[in-house]
């Protein structure tokens, strides 16, 4: 535990000043405040719409989730997977991060534990910069209604349904940046993946939830579905999202029988 | 396995695919010791080092440091362990400092190590430089000072030298032999240049395509490039006959060329008139001390 600990500690201090570790903040910073800046600078416009507090939420958090759930998360995930390992590809240190006298599954778990992390913190920021915002907007333009309804509960709700639906994605890619030292090879797997999870998704193929890349889009296509239903209600662990953490931990497994397995160069 | 040896292999053996890059090498370093392991590029230095510090794979009851078999006590043999292998592997993004302070959360240790590090290997003045922008020379001493932050009782370094100025050369040279003389520390020291490991190594293990060629102290190294006597004659065999029945060893027998072992200038010269006498024809009659450059080169040629 202590080894998983100093591991853990040292991916930080090692990834503190990359872009690795700034996009978790950067990435939800930009996306909300440019939809925020939109709900301000066009306000006549979403005004006309006289939107009730609750449907005001839905339309304002959607922006930001419907490109996250499709686009963003997926790359984003396949770019923090690949940041984390190559900053030891790049540096040609593994050979030293695996001969400190620390065991071999804490290293590897304490490098994937990070890459969690850090998709949970961009998450959370997301959820909570969409709370803020719809606050602060409402502040500066006292005719929105996000006054009338509390979005807590749905968002912590759906940004949670969409952490756990990209751990499937998250092990994979970690696993191809772990084997590979190059960009293109997971990054290029990891789109046509993408396109393909996407697709599936939209078009409802009824297996669509086996394959990882369109589990975050599923997790979110089902919450439109049941709109009618009381929001608050909105099941996280639905079927999409347990074969995403199935994913996510058979392939953390497989991940470290690969890496033991191997010679390190 | 005895413990006398810091680092002891037996029978080791590695294949990357087809080719077998480490052929039966049992190493023996002794404990306070300075262990130069000599091969020319592509001998299978790097590859042993990387199997000592288990992240190349080996089979189970080869490798032995301290007395304790590495794949079942990995970790505790490796928290007695420091580490230099091929080019120094340092993070191009953080500072020098960075680097060590990174290494002292692996460890466990003081973050105050970092500085006395610095300090050792003279980077005090480029701690807070990237170290991505550091010269060759700096890497390396950056490299050593990571091998050495933990405090361990035995340093693989791999061809340390590497780049260093003259000055550098001799400061990792004297740290090498601080390091062993007053600290009790060992270490093995790989390098392609016998002249540099001649100076400080205590023993020497030389090897070429994976095979161990040669190992053991230093003097023993020296005897095997004792001088001998180079005797040109027209007839060999009639002047080996006569050179053996006067009780000179003899190193070889050529067509025209005769070597004896050299015992000393009067025994030379009693040789000579000797052959003379004999009726042998003396063409020339020299010394010749062979260099441990050239032993070395000998040693690695004929496999």
């Amino acid at each position: 535990m202590r080894s998983f600990y100093i591991s853990f500690v040292s991916e930080f201090y090692k990834s503190r000043k990359t872009l690795a570790f700034w996009a978790a903040i950067v990435l939800p910073l930009i996306i909300c405040g440019l939809i925020a800046f939109g709900y301000y600078s066009n306000s006549d416009r979403v005004l006309k719409y006289n939107y009730p507090g609750m449907m005001l939420w839905f339309q304002y958090s959607s922006a930001a989730l419907g490109v996250m759930g499709m686009l963003i998360l997926p790359f984003y995930v396949m770019f923090m997977a690949f940041s984390v390992n190559n900053i030891e590809h790049k540096n040609d240190t593994w050979k030293t991060l695996f001969s400190q006298p620390l065991n071999k599954f804490s290293i590897y778990a304490a490098k994937y534990a990070y890459a969690v992390a850090l998709l949970f913190i961009c998450l959370v920021l997301f959820a909570l910069l969409t709370y803020t915002s719809g606050y602060l907007l409402q502040a500066m333009v006292p005719k929105y209604t996000f006054n009338d309804y509390n979005p807590a509960v749905i968002l912590s709700r759906l940004y949670g349904k969409l952490f756990f639906a990209s751990l499937g994605i998250l092990s994979l890619q970690f696993i191809f940046s772990l084997i590979w030292s190059d960009f293109l090879k997971p990054m290029g797997i990891g789109f046509v993946f993408t396109i393909m999870g996407i697709i599936t998704a939209n078009v409802g193929w009824k297996h669509a939830y086996l394959i990882p890349y369109s589990d975050p889009a599923l997790a979110l296509k089902l919450t439109k579905a049941s709109k009618n239903a009381n929001p608050e209600d909105l099941p996280i662990f639905t079927q999409e999202v347990w074969v995403s953490i199935a994913y996510g931990i058979a392939l953390f497994i497989a991940g470290y029988f690969i890496l033991a397995k191997r010679n390190i160069k | 396995m005895s413990t006398s040896f810091a680092i002891e292999t037996v029978g080791l053996n590695h294949r990357f695919g087809s080719q077998t890059v480490v052929k039966d090498l049992s190493l023996q370093v002794p404990k306070g010791s300075i262990y130069g392991f000599l091969g020319p590029n592509g001998a299978g230095k790097t590859t042993t080092i990387k199997i000592l510090l288990n992240l190349l794979r080996s089979s189970s009851d080869t490798v032995f440091i301290f007395g304790k078999e590495l794949n079942s006590n990995r970790t505790a043999c490796l928290s007695q362990m420091g580490s230099l292998v091929e080019q120094p592997a340092i993070y191009a993004h953080l500072t020098g400092k960075e680097n060590l302070i990174n290494r002292c959360i692996l460890l466990g240790i003081s973050k105050h190590r970092a500085t006395e590090m610095l300090a050792l290997v003279g980077l005090t003045d480029a701690a807070n430089k990237k170290a991505g922008k550091y010269s060759l020379g700096m890497k390396q001493r950056l490299g050593i000072a990571l091998a050495l932050i933990a405090d361990p009782e035995l340093l693989l370094l791999d061809e340390p030298t590497n780049g260093l100025d003259p000055n550098g050369i001799i400061e990792v040279r004297n740290l090498m032999m601080e390091l062993v003389s007053k600290h009790g520390k060992t270490i093995l020291v790989s390098s392609h240049l016998l002249a540099e490991i001649e100076r400080t190594a205590t023993h020497v293990g030389i090897i070429n395509k994976g095979a161990l060629l040669f190992q053991g102290n230093i003097n023993e190294l020296h005897d095997l490039s004792k001088p001998v006597i180079k005797v040109e004659v027209d007839d060999s065999g009639a002047a080996t006959n006569i050179l053996s029945t006067a009780g000179a060893e003899i190193v070889s027998s050529d067509e025209g060329l005769v070597k004896i072992a050299y015992t000393g200038k009067a025994e030379m010269g009693k040789y000579n008139t000797l052959l003379v006498n004999s009726g042998v024809t003396v063409y020339a009659i020299h010394t010749e001390k062979k260099d441990l450059e050239h032993l070395f080169l000998d040693i690695t040629s004929k496999n």
